[in-house]
């Protein structure tokens, strides 16, 4: 009994480590830049998609092909950064709406034509194959590799935000714009920094998550719903909030599953619907 | 109204809306299909191929009437836009006959049109039970759910396999397979293990592993979309050691076509399916289709269950065409294809008069690997099974 | 004199668009239906300044109670048209005093849960709903008793007109009464409002409900014409398309869902028609290109370079 627990909620961890990875540059954008980014999943998806190509083109090795797809997908962040996101900072949220759905369906548009509409799929090393015993109960060596790899970036994130001076300078932005530039911050090239640490993060979420969450085109429109739900239900522009969020979607959601699979995914919206209502401004997030 | 006003009307309408101007002589071929979207991998251009493979074969005149396929994109199952490019490829590129269809809700709303306009209509994939019934000009080149799984149960009987357990996805589709398969492995004494409903939105399938692993059945029988849904659950299959434990996989064939196979490689290996086409079928027919088909295909790949139903439709097409000398007469035309039979890539098939379904074999195939490639080998027939999955 | 000509244009488009593009008249239809869910969304969005992700849900309640009565013996269209709209406003009061508790952000997300769990509720219910295989076996009868719905889609066309134009003048008066003012003031300065006595979770809660039976009515008719109802017409895709017609065309000013829902439509049938694989690339493109050039909408653009004008005289 318990050891079934344990092990469901390792699962759990293991999801919501991934989900953790892919939405934390989010919070970012909508904290930081009060920007309605629908299309932060099409991050997520470059750093897939370069993974599988590094792979299976370039021979490389699946150690070797997730900071590839980091780099890959915080080159391509600052891209749309400087190009197009910073032109609609002061524009409406609609806008904002308006012109990341029209993202989507052109990164949506461009995977089919670069990869064309399948599914892909990688191969694991071997030696992330197979189970691992601990606890009474069966964990895939997989899943344990993406939490002790999650953690390690979450702890150097926290140590970023927390002690550099980069982090303070992105803490003073998000809590007070006008007084950060009043002490002669450089909002900007923060925000793009910001930008490109969270593409660059979502990126290498895609690319632990092919194995996990599956592959293909439509990848940024089927879970938008689930990364914006741990951003708003964490509080936007935290960086705790969404880690809380995180691990209650992923916990509850397989628990769920597991112990009343008639529920299916009711019982993950419910909760959600539920946290929203107590805490309209998200877990740890503040009104504005 | 002028002529000239007419005219201008027209190359309007033409450059808004895209109307294709007709030559009277082509025989038209109103494909509705997803070209677009998630469903576009194994869909519209899947049939396409398929058609394409035909035509290579048989030439793409026939009677003097030269084919011409004209494409509609359905990405999603909404019957509405299905049934705004049936009418349009009806009234306004005066087809002769509709065709496609992966889904079932765009296969019913084409069919209205097909029924009002009495234009035949051939659907090439939408496997659920029943849907012909009110649609008398419409005849399916498929198959059907309990068709193609019911044999699968009746295997498991005969080889002493107990404690299935059963893994559907959450939806129409998914819940006629289920009740197939249980209802068969019920007529030896048998019963399921245990029985889990999958929701469409499933991404991590680690609990539902669990819940198998806790039950420790003998097989597990899956149906679930052919798409990430079947691969990312034969993926955790394989990444919890259930094969390894002894548990066999028994797949819904659909979840094992190449396009799935080709991306899981070595995870789907061993796996047990039903299914009426494999493209491994030892026949001269199926070498021939399988070649003409990869010249189309993206990266040469092998044809699925998708492209042989669009293959047969041709078949179908074809005879009725050529037996009466190049016109389309509806009522005649159903009387024809009512009485069909014919060798099929997938193996002999025929219809039924009254269902206007094909009673055909169904297969059960292993997964391996040859020369290569990952293939369904054909191991055990069930000859000539109906829609209804009666022999 | 300018009102006149506005009548006369509302009369004369339909009759000029059946004369001149006859073969079209389904796609001509369906503009119509998006446009008065649009529309819907309009009150809601442009003039509570309530957004939403979930509208769909309202959409397809209208369209699977329309489809539900046509299944089961009722297929007479208009008595149906106005029970599924009680229904779907009925549906909306609890859904509303929900929604409007949240933040901006939280609003969104609220309906997009909602509307998530709707439609899953919708496909596990295929027993009423016929699930991922639709609702089939609808039987419409003719409009008025008289008009059958032809294959042109000539009925279909009219009905559609006449529901939108009623819902429009429905509108039009709700946004120049003292609610719709009162809404208009919360949308600007929820505070200041609140502060001046108005019961803002009332009244948004109040919009919401109008919202919805409105674009349950556009649901009902595309039931209606279309006779079978699918998962889609619940789905939060369609959500997301709605928002987006009503944000090309603009918000806040009656016109831009027509605008906007007859763009999408005919840009998006266009180009699936022209690029049937890699339409989604172009329809990027365009989106991105609106949301820089008309932040706010086509209309909002429009708006901006008429007061230029006047500025240069």
């Amino acid at each position: 009994m318990l050891a079934q627990f344990i092990g469901v909620v390792l699962d759990g961890i293991a999801y919501a480590s991934l989900l953790f990875l892919i939405s934390v540059g989010l919070s970012v954008t909508m904290g930081l830049m009060q920007f309605a980014n629908l299309a932060h999943g099409a991050f997520a998806m470059a750093g897939g998609y370069m993974c599988v190509y590094a792979m299976q083109a370039l021979g490389l090795s699946y150690l070797a092909a997730l900071p590839i797809a980091f780099l890959f997908s915080m080159v391509l962040g600052v891209i749309l950064e400087r190009l197009l996101y910073r032109r609609l900072y002061s524009a409406s949220h609609l806008a904002q709406v308006l012109f990341t759905v029209g993202l989507l369906y052109l990164s949506m548009g461009l995977a089919v034509l670069l990869f064309g509409p399948g599914a892909q799929a990688i191969h694991l090393p071997p030696f992330l194959q197979g189970q691992i015993a601990m606890f009474g109960t069966q964990l895939s060596v997989f899943r344990a590799f993406t939490i002790i790899f999650v953690l390690i970036v979450a702890l150097g994130l926290a140590f970023v935000v927390r002690w550099t001076r980069f982090g303070a300078r992105i803490r003073c932005s998000v809590d007070n714009r006008a007084a950060a530039i009043g002490i002669g911050i450089d909002v900007d090239k923060v925000m793009t920094y910001a930008f490109a640490l969270g593409s660059g993060l979502a990126g290498v979420g895609g690319a632990l998550g092919v194995q996990l969450m599956g592959l293909d085109p439509s990848f940024p429109l089927k879970y938008l719903a689930y990364f914006l739900l741990i951003v708003v239900v964490g509080g936007a522009g935290s960086f705790i909030g969404p880690l809380f969020a995180a691990l209650v979607v992923g916990v509850v959601d397989t628990a769920g599953r597991y112990y009343a699979p008639v529920l299916g995914s009711f019982t993950m919206y419910f909760l959600m619907i539920a946290l929203l209502l107590i805490f309209p401004h998200g877990l740890v997030g503040r009104a504005r | 109204m002028s002529a000239t006003f007419r005219y201008r009307a027209l190359t309007l309408s033409v450059l808004i809306f895209g109307a294709i101007p007709a030559i009277a002589d082509d025989l038209k071929i109103g494909l509705i299909a997803p070209f677009s979207g998630p469903s576009s991998d194994a869909g519209g251009p899947e049939m396409e191929s398929g058609m394409r493979a035909y035509l290579k074969i048989h030439g793409d005149t026939v009677a003097g009437r030269k084919i011409v396929i004209i494409r509609k994109d359905a990405p999603s199952p909404a019957p509405d836009v299905a049934r705004r490019l049936a009418q349009e490829l009806v009234t306004r590129d005066k087809v002769d006959v509709l065709a496609g269809h992966i889904f079932t809700p765009t296969a019913i709303a084409a069919g209205q049109v097909s029924t009002q306009a009495k234009v035949p209509m051939l659907i090439m994939n939408a496997a659920t039970s029943g849907i012909l019934a009110k649609m008398p000009y419409t005849a399916r080149a498929s198959f059907t759910l309990a068709q193609t799984t019911a044999p699968l149960a009746r295997w498991a009987n005969k080889n002493g396999i107990k404690r299935v357990f059963t893994v559907v996805a959450d939806y129409a589709p998914g819940i006629d397979s289920e009740t197939a398969f249980l209802q068969e492995l019920e007529k030896s004494g048998n019963s399921a293990a245990g029985s889990i409903r999958v929701p469409l939105d499933t991404i991590d399938f680690a609990s539902y592993i669990r819940r198998i692993q806790d039950t420790q059945p003998g097989a597990v029988f899956a149906f679930l979309p052919a798409s990430d849904q079947a691969k990312n659950f034969i993926k955790a299959f394989r990444e919890a050691g259930l094969d390894k434990a002894g548990v066999r996989l028994l797949a819904e064939g659909g979840m094992v076509h190449p396009a799935i196979s080709m991306t899981l490689d070595d995870d789907a290996i061993g796996t047990v399916s039903s299914h009426h086409y494999s493209d491994d079928h030892q026949t001269a027919v199926n070498a021939a289709f399988v070649a003409a088909f990869k010249t189309f295909s993206p990266g040469g790949r092998a044809p699925s269950y998708i492209a042989v139903g669009a293959y047969d439709a041709m078949e179908m097409l074809f005879q009725a065409v050529k037996m009466q000398e190049g016109k389309l007469d509806p009522d005649r035309t159903m009387q024809i294809w009512r009485e069909m039979a014919w060798e099929s890539p997938r193996g002999p098939v025929r219809f039924d008069p009254a269902s206007r379904d094909i009673v055909q074999n169904v297969y059960i195939r292993k997964l391996e690997r040859k020369n290569g490639a990952l293939v369904n080998v054909e191991f055990e027939t069930f000859a000539n099974v109906d829609d209804a999955g009666r022999q | 004199m300018k009102a006149a000509l506005i009548v006369a244009g509302w009369i004369a488009a339909p009759v000029l668009y059946m004369a001149l593009f006859p073969d079209s008249l389904v796609l001509a239809s369906q503009i119509l239906l998006m446009g008065l869910f649009a529309l819907s969304l309009d009150l809601l969005v442009g003039y509570a300044g309530v957004a939403s992700l979930g509208h769909a849900v309202f959409f397809g309640i209208g369209a699977y109670g329309a489809g539900l009565l046509a299944a089961n013996g009722w297929g007479e269209p208009l008595s149906a048209l106005v029970l599924t709209m009680l229904v779907a406003a009925i549906f909306a009061l609890p859904v509303g005093l929900l929604v409007v508790r949240g933040g901006s952000l939280g609003r969104l997300m609220i309906t997009l849960g909602i509307a998530t769990l709707v439609s899953e509720a919708a496909n596990r219910a295929s027993g009423i709903t016929g699930g991922a295989d639709g609702l089939q076996g609808m039987d419409v009868w003719p409009l008025l008793g008289l008009f059958s719905y032809d294959l042109q889609g000539r009925t279909g066309f009219v009905y559609a007109w006449i529901v939108l134009t009623l819902g429009f003048l429905a509108v039009r008066s709700i946004v120049a009464s003292p609610f719709g003012l009162s809404l208009q003031a919360i949308r600007e300065n929820p505070v200041r409002a609140a502060a001046l006595g108005t019961p803002v979770r009332a009244r948004l809660t109040f919009a919401f409900v109008l919202s919805a039976a409105l674009a349950g009515a556009a649901g009902a008719v595309m039931a209606q014409t279309t006779q079978v109802v699918a998962l889609n017409s619940l789905g939060v895709h369609l959500s997301a398309d709605v928002l987006v017609m009503l944000l090309i065309g603009g918000v806040g000013r009656l016109y831009g869902g027509l605008i906007g829902a007859a763009i999408f439509m005919v840009v998006h049938h266009w180009l699936s028609d022209l690029d049937p694989v890699y339409w989604q690339i172009w329809i990027g493109l365009i989106l991105i290109g609106a949301a820089l050039a008309a932040p706010d909408g086509i209309l909002g653009a429009i708006e901006k370079l008429r007061s230029r004008k006047q500025v240069a005289w």
